[in-house]
């Protein structure tokens, strides 16, 4: 029989323990989220997230090691991305009805979370390059990156930023709407989409389709807007 | 199943190759599903057949994050000394643009005279 050690070895090399970790952190994540009978808080990716993370640490694994295996989840944001047609399509009389509503809140929405993600940081103290790296948090991963680079940005700190923000929107989203009494679900959905990009895309599609189907077409056209208005916005913090 | 996930990934494609060649600043995969959408719109059988496997995609969106969530937490000394204060900056700002972005929403709905479906 092989030692312990020795399997361990062979198995950290390949990717396929990291894959299998990935989908089993995710299972109980969601078996979690379900058992306490779908509360926000309990979110599958932070739940998943916190797992691995600490099995990582306990094994002394580097995250780049992780990520080998893990990358093949990774890969698929790409495919499920063009897969926003799906639900665009399907809800594209919801979506040809509601295209003032969207416009408007789109603006409201993308400026409110720049401009205020920079007024409370800089009111605590934080300056220059993080504050770059900050203005585009709410827009999805690769372009807010491309946006933190020409503002001057760290691109390693925008990715954590952007990661946190939609785990935020994704926890929030529900107790705030229904504190506000919001019930249209095109208005939720579209909402945490443009202010949690894909995460709170992903929350919105638990949910209910519409609200995905809006969350997606949010997350899109606030990637758009503000990688127009955050230099100008952040000139005004500068 | 096979042919679908080769639509999907074609349509990546050429998003990836269009956005590259033209220097874009909108991701590839965005301009792929821009152009997946017309094809739906041009071939609605198209879209009879690959939307059960789009929906397969989607319902499982939360997983394809943990990768990178994963890396945040491993990381978490980027954030550096200002962490307490992006913190806040983050929770508060999320909270006010879905509030102000939703109650735009529904403002503006009510002054068209346009309801939507309500949970």
């Amino acid at each position: 029989m092989t030692d312990l050690p020795d399997i361990w070895s062979y198995l950290s090399q390949g990717p396929l323990l990291w894959l299998t970790a990935t989908l089993i952190a995710y299972l109980i994540g969601d078996g979690a989220y379900r058992m306490s009978r779908q509360n926000p808080l309990v979110n599958p990716v932070l739940v998943a997230m916190l797992l691995l993370a600490a099995v990582l640490w306990a094994t002394q694994t580097p995250y780049a090691t992780y990520f080998e295996g893990a990358q093949f989840v990774h890969f698929m944001l790409g495919p499920a991305t063009v897969a926003l047609a799906g639900p665009l399509y399907s809800n594209l009389h919801h979506v040809r009805r509601a295209v003032i509503p969207m416009v408007g809140a789109l603006i409201v929405g993308s400026g409110t979370a720049v401009v205020s993600a920079l007024w409370i940081a800089q009111a605590l103290g934080v300056e220059g390059a993080t504050l770059a790296s900050l203005a585009p948090k709410s827009t999805t991963a690769p372009v807010a990156i491309g946006i933190a680079e020409q503002l001057g940005g760290l691109p390693t700190l925008t990715a954590a930023l952007v990661i946190l923000t939609g785990i935020i929107g994704a926890v929030v989203v529900t107790p705030l709407m229904n504190t506000l009494r919001i019930r249209d679900w095109r208005a939720r959905g579209f909402a945490v989409g443009t202010a949690a990009h894909g995460i709170g895309t992903a929350r919105a599609f638990q949910v209910n389709e519409t609200a995905g189907a809006f969350a997606g077409i949010g997350m899109g056209l606030n990637a758009l807007l503000t990688a127009l208005i955050a230099p100008y916005v952040l000139g005004l913090f500068q | 199943m096979i042919l679908n996930l080769a639509v999907i990934l074609g349509f990546q494609l050429i998003g990836e190759v269009i956005a590259r060649a033209a220097n874009l600043p909108v991701p590839g995969p965005v301009i792929g599903m821009a152009l997946l959408l017309a094809a739906f719109l041009i071939r609605p059988a198209l879209a009879q057949r690959v939307l059960p496997t789009s929906q397969g995609i989607l319902q499982h969106l939360s997983l394809l994050f943990v990768p990178a969530g994963v890396g945040v937490i491993s990381h978490a000394d980027a954030l550096g000394q200002s962490g307490v204060a992006l913190m806040a900056a983050l929770v508060g700002s999320t909270i006010l643009a879905l509030a102000a972005g939703a109650l735009t929403f529904v403002g503006l709905a009510r002054l068209t005279g346009n309801k939507g479906d309500s949970p």
